[in-house]
């Protein structure tokens, strides 16, 4: 094999690559414009989202089962965090919510973890608990009904909402 | 509101129970269903007229809720009325038994009632037509408004009989009734009758109510509410109306259940994102701690005899069924197979646990034996949950949601039940959307 192959090979490889590159951006694209934004199981759209105060979104999403948070999700809470130091007379009641694909009762006990664990991590930021309460809605109060991925990954969420 | 022991048992006519030839095995799915032929009642041309109610027809009605008891069970085939060939008051003396087997009946209920003096007397006779003689008789005496009841309580003495099993159908459906939009659900508790009759609303929808639960007697109900904003379990007497929350709590208790003797709830309490199981004594407030875990334990219920809990806990990361002690000692996993599994519920008998199971998509109900082996998955849809046993554990009611579309569009939930035998699964009819059902005791026992 002299040189000349080697670099026509490797021009090739390139542009098989492009294409698949491509591709993947398209179908990306396509299933974005459909469904919002998954990563994941995570929703990281933002048509559902509220805000506390201007760039201070009022909520964080879970993946399937789960209450840890993503750097998404920590990112948003610090910011929450920020606003909740500057609104020192503020509380909050941190909602916890399922998906509808579980059973009621794990649910509600699913909610309640997650709503803790947004409330973790806002006072690991310094934010008084005594200023953060909680509370699980389970499956309760699905933000959008619809039956689909999508609408489960906005259902799964912990929701900060202002008391005061 | 609900008056349980209105009912006399007055004389037992005879109970003969040798030689009888027909019997029903309900321990597979029937395929062959008995032919009985339930005549109307015959009325004492005595009977006074009662208040709202046409004391004329209720022979034919109360012949029709047993029919539609005995339908329901898909282990009988009542035989349509037309082709009777005897009067109510004569064959109740005594059928012409060959004129009977003639239309295929292999069993036959007579009966007569006689209203007076604002009292209800009804007796009854079933019927072995192949040897040609009475397998049981019964009579008894109560207010004529019970006549629902009495319908109820023959079909339990029948069945009884013929399959030699306690019966279900003196019996009622606690849930909570749900109307309006998905995501804005407005749920009551509501009570009705076995059959979807009698419907009563226990709460007025003001506040969110989950999961109510029958006590042994059936007289108390444990559920939880979201009144105030404060998610906890409640006790209510539905006798009475009154209701109390279940303990002092400082945060979530849920996922509520009685005691086989009544004495306790069992419930999860969440604290700091962590849920456990806990017990207390309705007598003297004692709140116990079961299970002390990092991980959610919830969905507690006792087995009959006390001795033991399965509980639902994701302990392993994903939810399985556990059982363990009454006092939380001798935790075991019981469920290994493939998808994720809820809400364990004892059987009555002791012998199976029911339960949800959740696995590539789809939700079935299942049972198994108390030691998580031979599952036997019943039914399989998209989204069902939350089985609930008859009190003859042969049975189980549960509910189940249909998928939604945009907006939440062609949603609904319901409640079904289905044979153990993985036979006869059947809507019960409701009012309203339904869900979280519990089935009462039999409650003329």
């Amino acid at each position: 094999m002299n040189l000349g192959e080697k670099m026509t090979l490797n021009t090739n490889l390139k542009n098989i690559l492009l294409v698949v590159f491509t591709t993947l951006i398209l179908s990306a694209c396509s299933t974005a414009k459909k469904s919002g934004i998954i990563e994941g199981d995570v929703y990281t759209g933002s048509e559902t989202v509220e805000y506390l105060a201007a760039g201070v979104p009022d909520r964080v999403f879970f993946a399937t089962n789960k209450s840890s948070l993503t750097t998404a999700s920590r990112a948003t809470l610090r910011k929450q965090a920020t606003f909740l130091r500057k609104n020192k007379n503020l509380n909050v009641v941190i909602e916890g919510h399922a998906d509808e694909r579980g059973t009621r009762e794990y649910n509600l006990a699913l909610g309640e973890r997650r709503a803790n664990a947004a409330r973790d991590y806002l006072m690991t930021y310094g934010i008084s608990g005594k200023r953060l309460s909680v509370i699980s809605y389970g499956k309760e109060k699905p933000v959008n009904p619809k039956s689909s991925p999508v609408s489960w990954s906005q259902n799964r969420r912990s929701v900060t909402v202002k008391v005061n | 509101m609900i008056r349980l022991l209105l009912l006399n048992l007055f004389f037992f006519l005879s109970c003969s129970k040798l030689f009888a030839l027909i019997e029903v095995d309900i321990t597979r799915g029937n395929l062959d269903p008995l032919p009985i032929a339930v005549s109307p009642l015959h009325v004492d041309i005595k009977s006074e007229e009662t208040k709202n109610l046409k004391t004329k027809e209720l022979g034919t009605k109360i012949s029709e809720i047993i029919e539609n008891n005995f339908k329901n069970t898909g282990l009988f085939n009542p035989l349509k009325k037309d082709a009777f060939v005897q009067k109510p008051d004569i064959a109740h003396l005594k059928p012409r038994f060959e004129d009977w087997r003639l239309i295929k009946a292999q069993a036959l209920v007579t009966g007569k009632l006689l209203v007076i003096g604002g009292k209800l007397k009804v007796e009854f006779r079933l019927w072995d037509l192949a040897a040609a003689q009475e397998m049981t008789a019964l009579a008894f005496t109560t207010t004529p408004s019970n006549w629902r009841r009495v319908a109820h309580i023959i079909s339990d003495k029948i069945y009884e009989r013929l399959t030699g099993e306690e019966g279900y159908f003196d019996t009622r459906i606690i849930y909570v009734s749900e109307t309006g939009p998905k995501n804005q659900r407005v749920k009551k508790l509501a009570i009705m009758d076995q059959d979807g009759e009698n419907t009563k609303y226990l709460t007025l929808g003001n506040e969110l109510v989950l999961t109510p639960r029958f006590n042994p007697t059936s007289q108390m109900v444990t559920y939880m509410s979201y009144f105030r904003n404060m998610p906890r379990v409640y006790l209510l007497d539905i006798e009475t109306g009154t209701q109390e929350i279940v303990g002092n709590f400082p945060g979530m208790t849920f996922a509520p259940r009685f005691s086989p003797d009544g004495k306790k709830i069992i419930m999860s309490f969440a604290k700091d994102g962590n849920s456990d199981i806990y017990t207390m004594n309705l007598d003297n407030r004692v709140v116990e701690r079961i299970t002390e875990h990092s991980s959610i334990d919830t969905s507690p219920s006792f087995s009959p005899d006390g001795k033991f809990i399965a509980f639902n806990s994701d302990r392993s990361g994903l939810q399985q069924i556990y059982v363990m002690r009454s006092d939380g000692s001798n935790v075991k996993r019981i469920t290994f197979g493939k998808g994720i599994y809820g809400t364990p519920v004892w059987s009555p008998r002791g012998d199976l646990i029911a339960f949800t199971k959740m696995h590539k998509g789809k939700f079935y109900i299942g049972v198994m034996r108390t030691d998580g082996t031979g599952e036997r998955l019943l039914t399989e849809n998209y989204y069902q949950e939350a089985p609930s046993w008859s009190p003859n554990g042969r049975v189980l009611v549960f509910y189940r949601e249909t998928k939604a579309g945009d907006k939440g569009k062609g949603f609904s939930a319901k409640l079904w039940s289905i044979d153990i035998t993985g036979y006869n699964e059947r809507r019960l009819l409701t009012k309203t959307d339904a869900s979280d059902p519990s089935w009462s005791s039999l409650l003329s026992k």
